[in-house]
């Protein structure tokens, strides 16, 4: 496998493009790394695409081919001009993506959007100005920039801008305010790609950055507000995967996670260069790359899944869906096989991802001292809860969506989608059960990418069917997992069909509780089974009270008032209260000075250019006197 | 000799020009006003043509022929007819007080000696002395046209700032007279547009004092 994969993979070879800035073309080349993430880019845009043959033709379609090339060119750049590019061109493409339907929410949703992407854009090309400053002049080509990988405080500053730019484009706490609204407004083949890949890109130009073009003589400490970052994103993204009302955002909130969890990696892997462990740096890279193809691919499944229960309801939100297991049996299987996964279920490409992370994580505390010790203890422990809340989010996602009674007439004659959305759907399932049954397989395809950046092969054993993260560790054999587990089950469903009755009745969904649903309310008084919002309050009350500031007010209607008792309960995310209100009433107050200009008299208006002119003389006699 | 000579004179010249630019700042009726840039317009045509002898180019002496014409005799006899038809005969109320504005013009002056002097220290001394008197020209123009309420010795104090920009310009040798005959047509086209100004707030508001415009900003707010 290993050796198949290295003569499908050419050399790096960099191809000029005839058009570029003025006596600089336009570089790109396919390396280790680039194949990696154009293999999710690619496999996911298929399945996106195939989907979108089912949608009619709307305004916007022709920016998701935009989007998907766009994508392919960040990917394939060898300079940074063309990087940037292809970086921006995504961010337009999806923004006018995500006013597929305009409204009011979506339009809020993708201003907030752009606006961090434009962030995003203005930090990365500050990054990619401070790399190609080198000694021979400004020179953004990539081998350049490895022949002279920058140091001290300027590759400080690089890290800084690369963090914030890329980091608010994958969804890092605390840049990761944009992602819910936005992913929950575009259509769900848009959402697929942009949470399966284009957050993956974004991890892509971090990991090209900061791991490739800064080169490998970085300090220890490097890795580690990656490592603080992504640990938080992962608490938070599953926290309030567990707490939103619509299926879109859950879905989103979870992407938060899984990003932060191959921020961690990614972190992982810088620090354990720095400390020359090589093959522990593989390992959490390799963690990192697997656990992108595995989230790229089941979180994709799902946004394609939340796209055609949207499409056939109508709704988003969990208080209008349920008992969807009967009207669409196949949405059902392949949201099954993408929530195994996104519990991370053994034998589920989640699993096989979460797992190597895990397990460099676990052998991270050899890298340094007391302090990076306590710190690697805290994120596991933080690894730990999260993938723990990602489970409790699947299960919700599972049990009020598809399991139960319908909350709306209209869900409960919904049909199943058409046959091109069932063909992504089954498309994208297919691939991701073959990943995670073979895990190490699609490691290997990552082995040019670890030999480059790690200096060490990727951690598979037995033809790439075992992950092993040390030569003499058992590891992971998925297969043979698989094939044993298959026995057993084979043999308990054939003691099981043996000694039962012949047969079979159909009883009441359980529902709580309470019956089957009175001959009066044709599809069940919804009311009376769990709601999203009931399934998360112990989450909501243990973890949410502090972390998302949440406020249960109850109104109690008084003695002899037949009005319904009502709970409202309101949370804020963190960055949302801390970060970004206060920058947006910076930003108001700012432009309310600046509005007071334009109403200047004449004498002061030039009073205030004169005063200026002044201050700048002064500076200047003042800089001449030092 | 002869450079010692030059020196002096040219320094003499530029000296006499920030010296009216400070009667300018502190002149109250307008009808001085205008004689006292009309004096320094003409002093700056000899500053042109002394410079234009001692260096050595023939175009300077253009230069002093265009100043002394345009901003010498005619400017400021269109600047009279102007006042003559809207009747400014009366002295004029500066914004600001004699003495802050005289205070403030000095301090400007030493800032751009300050500045001046500092930076230019590779180059010809003549050059270096003249720039910081051409600057500090520009600067009580700028101050001029801040402490002044009427429309026009706003722009007589415009057209005395333009004088300071021509003094460096005709100090540094070898600039090219295309500079200096772009910047005269610049004001000259600033003068005709300002004149129609007048006329038309003179129409509307009969008076020159720009508080009337200022105050029919307020009303459209």
């Amino acid at each position: 496998m290993l050796t198949l994969a290295q003569s499908l993979l050419p050399g790096v070879v960099e191809q000029a493009l005839p058009i570029g800035l003025p006596g600089r073309p336009m570089l790109l080349a396919l390396d280790g790394v680039a194949t990696v993430f154009l293999l999710i880019l690619f496999t996911l845009g298929t399945a996106a695409a195939v989907t979108a043959c089912a949608t009619p033709p709307q305004a916007t379609a022709r920016a998701l081919p935009c989007f998907i090339g766009a994508m392919s060119l960040a990917l394939l750049a060898a300079d940074g001009f063309t990087l940037l590019l292809g970086f921006e061109a995504m961010s337009l493409a999806s923004f006018v993506l995500v006013l597929t339907h305009p409204s009011e929410d979506t339009a809020r949703a993708a201003k907030l959007y752009l606006g961090v992407a434009l962030l995003a854009g203005a930090c990365l090309v500050g990054a990619m100005a401070l790399l190609g400053a080198l000694p021979g002049g400004l020179d953004l080509r990539f081998a350049a920039i490895r022949a002279h990988p920058p140091e001290g405080l300027r590759a400080a500053a690089i890290l800084a801008l690369v963090l914030v730019g890329g980091g608010a484009k994958a969804g890092l706490v605390p840049l990761h305010v944009w992602l819910p609204p936005a992913h929950a407004a575009a259509p769900g083949h848009v959402s697929a790609l942009m949470s399966g890949a284009m957050t993956k890109v974004a991890l892509y130009v971090m990991l090209r950055l900061l791991l490739d073009l800064c080169g490998p003589a970085q300090p220890l400490w490097w890795g580690v507000p990656l490592i603080v970052a992504g640990a938080a994103s992962a608490v938070l993204g599953g926290v309030r995967a567990n707490l939103e009302p619509d299926l879109k955002s859950t879905l989103a909130c979870s992407t938060i996670e899984h990003v932060g969890f191959i921020a961690i990696g990614l972190g992982l892997a810088l620090c354990a260069r720095a400390a020359d462990l090589s093959s522990l740096a593989a390992l959490a890279l390799g963690g990192a790359l697997l656990h992108a193809m595995a989230h790229g691919g089941f979180k994709g499944l799902l946004f394609l899944v939340a796209g055609a229960v949207q499409h056939e309801t109508g709704t988003k939100l969990f208080s209008g869906l349920g008992g969807l297991i009967h009207r669409m049996p196949v949405t059902t299987a392949a949201a099954l096989v993408g929530a195994a996964s996104l519990a991370a279920l053994p034998l589920t490409a989640g699993f096989a991802g979460e797992w190597t992370l895990f397990q460099a994580a676990l052998g991270a505390p050899r890298i340094g001292g007391l302090w990076f010790q306590t710190l690697i203890c805290v994120v596991v422990a933080l690894m730990a809860l999260a993938a723990g809340l990602a489970a409790a989010a699947s299960v919700r996602l599972i049990g009020i969506a598809f399991l139960g009674r319908p909350r709306m007439p209209r869900t409960a004659a919904a049909y199943e989608v058409g046959r091109f959305a069932r063909a992504g759907m089954i498309g994208l399932a297919a691939v991701i059960l073959v990943l995670g049954l073979v895990p190490g397989a699609f490691l290997s395809l990552a082995a040019p990418a670890l030999r480059a950046l790690a200096s060490a092969d990727a951690p598979v054993r037995d033809f790439g069917l075992t992950v092993a993260p040390q030569a003499a560790s058992p590891g992971y054999a998925a297969p043979a997992i698989a094939l044993l587990l298959a026995v057993i089950a084979a043999a308990a469903f054939w003691l099981i069909r043996r000694h039962t009755a012949q047969g079979h009745r159909t009883g009441p969904a359980w529902d709580g509780g309470f019956g089957a649903a009175p001959v009066w309310l044709p599809f069940g008084d919804p009311l009376t089974q769990s709601s999203a919002a009931s399934f998360a309050q112990p989450l909501r009350r243990i973890l949410a009270t502090t972390l998302l500031g949440v406020q249960e007010d109850v109104d109690m209607p008084r003695e002899a008032d037949p009005r319904p008792a009502r709970i409202t309960v309101t949370q804020y995310d963190p960055a949302e209260r801390l970060l970004f209100a206060p920058v947006g009433r910076a930003r108001e107050w700012l432009s309310d000075r600046a509005d007071r200009l334009q109403f200047l008299t004449i004498r002061r208006s030039l009073m205030v250019m004169v005063t200026v002119l002044i201050l700048f003389l002064a500076a200047i006699a003042l800089a001449e006197q030092l | 000799m002869t450079h010692g000579v030059a020196y002096d004179l040219s320094h003499l010249l530029g000296g006499i020009i920030l010296v009216l630019s400070f009667a300018l700042l502190s002149q109250r009726r307008l009808d001085a006003v205008i004689t006292l840039y009309a004096a320094q317009a003409i002093v700056l045509a000899v500053a042109a043509s002394w410079q234009g002898w001692s260096q050595g180019v023939t175009g300077l002496y253009v230069t002093a022929a265009v100043t002394l014409a345009a901003k010498g005799v005619a400017i400021p006899s269109a600047l009279r007819r102007i006042a003559h038809r809207l009747n400014l005969r009366r002295s004029i109320e500066p914004a600001l007080g004699v003495f802050p504005t005289m205070v403030l013009g000095v301090a400007f002056v030493a800032l751009a000696v300050l500045v001046v002097l500092p930076t230019t220290a590779q180059s010809q001394a003549v050059t270096r002395e003249d720039l910081a008197l051409a600057l500090s020209v520009v600067l009580l123009g700028l101050l001029m046209m801040m402490t002044r309420r009427s429309a026009l010795t706003q722009v007589i104090g415009f057209l005395s700032l333009e004088n300071g920009l021509i003094l460096a310009a005709i100090s540094i040798a070898g600039l090219p007279l295309l500079v200096e005959l772009a910047v005269a047509f610049l004001v000259l086209l600033a003068a005709i547009v300002f004149g129609v100004f007048f006329f038309r707030i003179r129409d509307r508001f009969d008076s020159l004092d720009l508080g009337h415009l200022d105050t029919v900003g307020r009303t459209h707010l």
